[in-house]
């Protein structure tokens, strides 16, 4: 392998792990912010305390993972220039304008108002306060709605001509923007936020259950959780379902990357396990059931679909990883819509909050969607290989003209950094989680001086001195 | 061809705004090298933490509304000043999640290292930037609309000068800001720190003035040449005004000009900057119109700018609103 092609590896590589983290926050402040606002929404519709509860509860972890993810969103607007700088001047005039309405529609409104929602309860009042939080979750699906725009693009290029100088040129915005996979790609994704979140939120539900029965945070918590698993699971199934049509529709190689098929064949087979092997141009070790994978993805008993093998080896992604991912991303799907049904079941007979296996099953599904989440996005992103822009423009056409020492130096430097500190941030967003659910829960942080070390976490009637229930009024 | 010009006067715009407003914001943290007691930091982050978000903001404006719409400059300049960017963005990092990790940090320890992040951060994202800035200024080389240069072209006395000179300049604009928006001893070290920095930035604003003009014979020309230095004159002028205007607010102890007339110290340099560039976008040979996206990118940006930047205007002035009046130690702002 020579220098050139390392850099381009180093180069994809520092994408990959920035927006790998990236896409992990955003997915928890839309799934968070859109739960924060229903939380409020109840406590000024019923007036119950504990929503309240529930919603300070969540509100001080929002703020923590808010700012790891604009500090990590902020990394990726400047590094299609930095390392794809190919891309940037080529793609720019499609990509970027997708890029500057979402910064214009909804960064602005998310910062605009986060001040407000995580800061201002006692400044205005209680309806200008909702008012603050919905503009923030709005803007996040708002947010949502652009970037996602713009992936697709890449992935269905639709509505543009091209200049002499191999340039995209915008030709229809609406084209563009509505792309024939982008309504797929924003609904599966803005459900797999919401999923996500929901059983984050049931796992500590249930954490702090399996500790006291009584809680009443940790009930709502859990209880609300369950109905997600129950009816949006499914419903996240069925939208994978059509995303994989759409896509079989538009990228027929990745979809027979992600299902390991090498050749046509009537009635083609469905493989569950398996290793797609790049260099025989079969999957080894496969167990299959004959007829289902027609059954899928045509509807039909004996409908077929191209192998990877029918496509020129240069147009081929790299199998193995999308045919993992996707497993990882289907079995989990599953699971989530199990646990739901399971948790019907339990709410049926009256024992949601007692049935320990159930609650300690959530528990460790607590990360299940975001893993999900991940997967999807490798699915998503190595099947798009070797383009960026799908069918357009190749990846290794797409890089900056920046040298080998240069993409290592910044690569390590942002591993390290990454690690520190989304590393800590992590740990508080995990202590912050262990901490029981109280009656008249605190807001963020009230800028108290710190106390010395060692605080143990008090009863659950108990206000924690960490976070002093009330805030002091300002002023 | 005005699109492309108002485009400019827009992202010109966008990072002016930038400066002024996560300038304090960074001047706060850099700032944290003199303040160390626990309850004045509490105070100095609590004076900005409803706000940084948005102002950082206007940063994602810049670099994103660049990419939209003078792509080429994006893609030449990035891989041009690539470490100072690297740089800038691992510093905004730390800076970004000090802000909450420090309140989040249950041991003294964990606390002063998050503070010292606070810190180092604010100073390196600083720094960076002026560094990237001095290397625009000093010239990008370009062939075949990539980037030519070597890889420390970045880094020459001159770019090292426009870093330090922003370094001082954020902190000038952290201190006046904690001067109309604290009381008591914070105020009063704030005031003095003031002036010190008011003069050391004011040495480098001139110093940075007269060098600038020697990089480039454009640039000399264009500051110089007769009739228009009538035009040129005026900015040095009003930068002498505004330090009378300055050293009177703070001896008269005045809460809100001091904060103004650093803030229009930047405008100005900031004006100086934008004589010397236009209509280049990227010194020597690109052109705002060579950079310039197609109509149709521009055309259908803009309608969004257009009906979306007044919008975040009023809705980031309330906000500011809300969080008004002098800051308490012990009570929460937040
Ligand atoms: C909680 C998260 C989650 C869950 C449970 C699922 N997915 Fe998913 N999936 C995503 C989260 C996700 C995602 C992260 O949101 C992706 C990445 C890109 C996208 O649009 O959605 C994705 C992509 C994605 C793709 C790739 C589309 C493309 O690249 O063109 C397919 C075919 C599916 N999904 C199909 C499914 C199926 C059949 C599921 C049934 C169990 C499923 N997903 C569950
Ligand atoms: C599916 C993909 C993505 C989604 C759904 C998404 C969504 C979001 C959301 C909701 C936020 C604000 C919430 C938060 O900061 O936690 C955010 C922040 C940000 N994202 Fe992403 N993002 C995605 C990918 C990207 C990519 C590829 C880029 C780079 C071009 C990017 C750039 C940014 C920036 C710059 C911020 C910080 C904005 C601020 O200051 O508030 N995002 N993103
Ligand atoms: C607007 C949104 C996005 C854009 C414009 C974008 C663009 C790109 C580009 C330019 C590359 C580098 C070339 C390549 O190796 O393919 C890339 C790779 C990659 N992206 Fe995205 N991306 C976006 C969203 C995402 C999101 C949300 C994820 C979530 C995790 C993601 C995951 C990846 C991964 C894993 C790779 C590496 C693929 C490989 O190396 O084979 N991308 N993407």
């Amino acid at each position: 392998m020579d220098i050139g092609s390392t850099a381009i590896l180093l180069a994809r590589a520092q994408f990959a792990f920035t927006i790998g983290f990236h896409i992990i926050l955003p997915a928890f402040s839309i799934g968070l912010a859109n739960y924060l606002m229903v939380l409020e929404g109840l406590w000024l519709l019923t007036g119950r305390q504990v929503y309240m509860d529930v919603f300070q509860y969540w509100l001080k972890i929002f703020a923590v993972g808010f700012a790891m993810g604009v500090v990590s969103g902020l990394v990726m607007s400047y590094q299609f220039g930095t390392n794809w700088g190919a891309f940037a001047d080529k793609a720019g005039p499609i990509v970027g304008p997708l890029m500057g309405y979402e910064v214009l529609t909804a960064f602005f409104l998310e910062a605009g108002f986060l001040g407000i929602m995580l800061f201002g309860r006692h400044r205005v009042g209680p309806y200008l306060h909702f008012a603050a939080t919905c503009f923030v979750a709005i803007g996040t699906l708002i947010s949502a709605f652009w970037i996602l725009s713009a992936n697709s693009w890449m992935q269905t290029p639709t509505g543009y001509k091209t200049s002499l100088d191999g340039r995209f040129l915008p030709d229809s915005w609406l084209h563009i923007i509505f792309n024939p996979s982008f309504p797929f790609r924003w609904v599966h994704m803005v459900i797999a936020a919401f999923l996500s979140v929901a059983f984050l939120v049931g796992a500590v539900g249930a954490y702090h259950l399996l500790r006291d029965r009584q809680n009443q945070a940790a009930r709502t918590m859990f209880s609300m959780a369950m109905w997600m698993a129950a009816f949006v699971a499914p419903i996240q199934i069925l939208a994978g379902d059509f995303h994989g049509l759409n896509t079989l529709e538009h990228q027929p190689a990745k979809v027979a990357a992600l299902e390991g098929d090498w050749h046509a064949e009537p009635g083609q087979r469905l493989i569950l396990l398996g290793w797609p092997n790049m260099g025989t141009e079969k999957t080894d070790f496969e167990v299959s059931i004959p007829h289902l994978g027609a059954l899928i993805l045509t509807h039909t008993w004996n409908g077929e679909i191209k192998g990877l093998a029918d496509f020129p080896r240069d147009q081929r992604p790299p199998s193995p990883p999308i045919f993992v991912a996707f497993r990882v991303m289907v079995l989990l799907g599953v699971l989530m819509a199990a646990i739901g049904i399971a948790g019907l079941w339990k709410r049926y007979r009256g024992r949601l909050y007692y049935s320990n296996w159930l609650l300690r099953c959530m528990v460790i599904m607590g990360p299940a969607g975001f893993m999900a989440l991940l997967s999807g996005w490798v699915v998503t992103e190595v099947g798009r290989q070797p383009y960026t822009v799908y069918g357009m423009l190749r990846t290794e056409e797409s890089v900056s003209p920046i040298g080998l020492p240069g993409v290592a130096t910044s690569l390590v430097a942002f591993a390290i950094v990454y690690f520190i500190v989304f590393g800590a941030g992590f740990f508080f967003l995990l202590r912050l989680m262990r901490h029981m659910p109280i009656v008249g829960e605190g807001g963020p942080p009230q800028g108290v001086p710190v106390r010395s070390a060692g605080l143990t976490p008090l009863p659950s009637l108990h206000p924690d001195p960490r976070h002093p229930t009330e805030p002091r009024p300002a002023e | 061809m005005i699109l492309p010009l108002i485009w400019a006067a827009l992202i010109a715009f966008a990072v002016l705004a930038y400066v002024l407003l996560d300038g304090f914001d960074l001047g706060i943290g850099i700032l944290f090298v003199a303040e160390d007691r626990d309850e004045d930091r509490d105070v100095m982050v609590n004076s900005i933490a409803p706000v940084w978000d948005g102002n950082e903001t206007w940063l994602v404006l810049g670099g994103g509304g660049l990419f939209a719409v003078f792509p080429l400059a994006y893609a030449v300049v990035m891989p041009a000043l690539y470490p100072t960017i690297i740089g800038m963005l691992l510093a905004l990092i730390f800076r970004g999640v000090a802000f909450e990790f420090r309140f989040r940090a249950i041991t003294r320890r964990g606390r002063y290292w998050w503070d010292f992040a606070f810190c180092s951060g604010s100073i390196l994202a600083a720094l960076c930037q002026g560094l990237a800035l001095g290397g625009l200024l000093q010239g990008v080389r370009v062939e075949n609309r990539h980037y030519a240069g070597g890889w420390f072209d970045w880094l020459t006395a001159f770019t090292i000068l426009c870093g330090i000179a922003l370094v001082f300049g954020y902190a000038l604009q952290g201190a006046t800001w904690l001067i109309w928006r604290t009381e008591g001893r914070l105020q009063r070290r704030c005031r003095r720190y003031a002036g010190y920095l008011g003069v050391i930035l004011l040495a480098l604003i001139v110093i940075v003035s007269l060098w600038t003009p020697m990089l480039n014979p454009r640039f000399t020309d264009r500051w110089f040449s007769w009739p228009n230095i009538l035009i040129t004159s005026p900015v040095p002028i009003l930068v002498a005004l505004v330090a009378l205007r300055f050293w009177n607010g703070l001896r008269r102890r005045e809460e809100a000009s001091p904060f103004l007339c650093a803030q229009a110290w930047f405008v100005l340099c900031y004006a100086g900057l934008g004589i010397s560039l236009f209509p280049l976008m990227v010194p020597p040979s690109i052109t705002i119109w060579d950079a310039a996206a197609p109509f149709e990118s521009q055309i259908f940006l803009l309608i969004g700018a257009a009906i979306l930047i007044p919008i975040i205007l009023s809705y980031t002035a309330y906000s500011y609103w809300v969080f008004r009046g002098k800051v308490h130690p012990g009570v929460h702002y937040h």
